[in-house]
């Protein structure tokens, strides 16, 4: 029975509780811009250089010089670094020559797209996984799906990608190979979420969107591989706390197939746990893109990091940097979240 | 029977040598039980004999070129092929496991030991010293670590110094965290109380009390985390960030045989297996070392 007093301090908690949650989370984004900040300005011997280029003439040099703001003292010019990254200004890229801001906007698409289609390859594939070895546990079915998750945490990345690319496209030419469309197809649909499977879908060009599927397949798959991993692993051992619980006995004893018991009994209450799980894999998923898009040439955020690295483009790597950390911080931030309101005991 | 043995599991040791050989045998055998922990610490072996004997076993030099030889398939001469410069990959990735070891070696020593201080002084002082040292770790935590070290490599400049020290930087915060935990729950303990009033300084009772109190879950952590710091060095040495060439990375190596994974797979192929042989070792024994020392976690095998 749920008092009128109850209820309201439930509230009060509930609303001070949302309040500390925003304080933290905006000091965690402070945090990550204080260490891009420092990354960027402190580290480098002479950060001008390393924003407009070593190619550079004296004049860009010295107007690079002042829009920074070193002359002032290194707070102040914190502070205003702040207040730029909140109104979108991350600077320019001296490899585009754009801004990187809306350099990010364009890239940054296509990797959602790429990390998307693999959580829910890992999603689809690594619960049941994880459960069929929590309720096969000790059997070769078990030792097989924990090896193979083991390997999630073992192969590297972009080694796996170009596995991928020599078995499925050159040898078995199952897969398209590098790129996000073909060639002919580029350009051909107007970006309007910039998610090339639903723009093509959107406009009903079937070619374009087939294309794109061949191209992101594999490199979805490899993500999800990885996510995989570590989603059964971790369902593995959530199952296994459940299904050595009483109830779950004494589910069996009544006489409950060992479906009902592995599926209803077992798993309900693993829900809530598994979407911190996946939350936090999916943002791991923006994280290995970098590894896979600079294999398959893939032209998301990762590939566009790589190529800001490897051109001293620091503008760029900052730029990429505070966006793949501020959606990262994000997805951690809101699975905790979800776990929170959808945990009954915390109602 | 075996009178050693009945020595070590004596039950009531006459001596503290013969207590801690007794402990260590006991933790020994927990070990051996498991045969992925087994198979994991022989990895680990064969890889610390590959990096102190390389020159011997090794059967050509890592960096000595042989243009009449490039890019040979594997056969019984070259075990795993050779490279464009005609190199035998074998002996480069014998080579390369000085390289390995030695980044896995200094980044655990550098950040343990730097986690594992900070965690400890939160932990112990409490109030706002832990407000603001805890403030910082949680930043960290929530960032993603390839991404961040990426970051500081771009600042620093590439190589495998700046790799190493950029990678230590982004795993420190794990250990502060364990190690707070850990020095929270024995921090108003009686035996810490003691030293106290006995007139031991915050210093001594850190060094000498807290710290050795962390380190079991400390080295569990550090072997766990040993496959992801592998894997982050050959990332970036294979972006061409870690190790230069001609030094035989592993990940450096993978990149250069990019260019020919479609006619030559072997060149970019064998390094990744060292890579994932080596990284799998770690993962076996941590989660061997795992259930054997932490109790509370594993052993529901």
């Amino acid at each position: 029975m749920a008092t009128y007093a109850s209820g309201a301090r439930h509230l009060t908690q509930s609303v001070k509780s949302l309040g500390g949650f925003v304080v933290v989370t905006l000091l965690t984004f402070v945090g990550l811009m204080a260490i891009t900040f420092f990354i960027g300005r402190v580290i480098p011997i002479d950060p001008v250089l390393s924003v407009v280029g070593d190619r550079a003439t004296q004049e860009q040099y010295d107007a690079a010089k002042i829009a920074m703001g070193l002359d002032r003292p290194l707070i102040l010019q914190f502070v205003s670094y702040v207040g730029d990254v909140f109104q979108g200004n991350l600077g320019q890229s001296v490899s585009t020559n754009r801004p990187v801001a809306d350099d990010l906007a364009r890239v940054f698409p296509a990797t959602l797209e790429m990390a998307t289609l693999g959580i829910m390859i890992g999603v689809g594939l690594g619960v049941p996984l994880g459960v069929w070895a929590a309720a096969r546990q000790g059997t070769w079915i078990d030792q097989v799906i924990r090896v193979f998750a083991l390997l999630g945490y073992s192969v590297p990345a972009f080694w796996l990608g170009l596995v991928g690319l020599v078995v499925f496209y050159a040898n078995l030419g199952w897969v398209a190979g590098p790129g996000r469309v073909d060639i002919f197809y580029d350009g051909l649909v107007e970006p309007v979420t910039g998610l090339l499977l639903v723009d093509s879908a959107m406009v009903g060009d079937w070619d374009v969107f087939w294309s794109a599927l061949d191209h992101l397949i594999l490199p979805a798959a490899i993500l999800g591989f990885f996510s995989l991993a570590y989603i059964a692993r971790m369902t593995r051992s959530f199952m296994l706390d459940q299904l050595g619980q009483e109830y779950i006995t004494t589910a069996r004893v009544k006489g409950v197939s060992e479906w009902r018991v592995i599926w209803t009994h077992g798993f309900r209450p693993i829900r809530v746990p598994l979407i911190t799980v996946i939350g936090l894999s999916y943002a791991a998923l923006l994280e290995g893109s970098v590894m896979i898009e600079t294999v398959f040439s893939w032209p998301g955020i990762g590939n566009y990091l790589t190529v800001a690295l490897l051109n001293a483009d620091m503008n760029a790597v900052l730029g990429a940097t505070l966006v793949i950390g501020s959606v990262f911080i994000l997805i951690n931030k809101i699975s905790d979240v979800l776990y929170r309101v959808l945990d009954p005991r915390s109602r | 029977m075996s009178t050693t043995k009945d020595w070590l599991l004596d039950d009531s040791p006459a001596s503290r040598l013969q207590a801690n050989l007794g402990s260590s045998y006991r933790m020994l055998r927990t070990l051996m039980r498991n045969p992925l922990t087994v198979i994991g610490a022989l990895i680990l072996l064969v890889l610390i004999l590959a990096a102190a004997f390389a020159p011997w076993i090794a059967p050509y030099s890592p960096l000595g070129q042989d243009l009449g030889a490039r890019l040979l398939p594997p056969s019984a001469q070259h075990w795993m092929g050779t490279d464009e410069l005609g190199r035998d990959i074998f002996s480069r990735v014998i080579y390369g496991a000085r390289i390995t070891l030695m980044i896995v070696a200094l980044v655990a020593v550098i950040s343990a030991p730097l986690g594992l201080l900070i965690g400890a002084i939160s932990g112990y002082f409490g109030g706002w010293t832990d407000k603001a040292l805890m403030g910082v770790t949680d930043v960290f935590l929530s960032m993603p670590k390839l991404i961040l070290a990426l970051a500081f490599v771009a600042a620093l400049g590439p190589g495998i110094e700046n790799a190493i020290i950029a990678i230590a930087i982004t795993s420190w915060p794990a250990y502060a965290r364990i190690a707070r935990a850990e020095t929270l729950t024995f921090r108003n303990s009686e035996f810490i109380s003691a030293v106290r009033l006995l007139g031991g300084s915050h210093f001594r009772i850190i060094t000498r009390h807290v710290l050795p109190l962390c380190t079991s879950s400390m080295i569990v952590r550090v072997t766990l985390d040993m496959a992801g710091i592998i894997l982050t060095a050959a990332g970036l040495g294979f972006l061409g960030l870690g190790a230069q060439p001609p030094l035989p990375e592993w990940g450096a190596m993978i990149s250069r045989g990019r260019t020919f994974i479609l006619d030559q797979w072997w060149v970019a192929t064998m390094p990744g297996f060292a890579i994932i042989l080596v990284s799998l070792g770690f993962c076996f024994l941590g989660d061997g070392l795992r259930d054997a020392l932490d109790p509370k976690q594993g052993g529901k095998e």
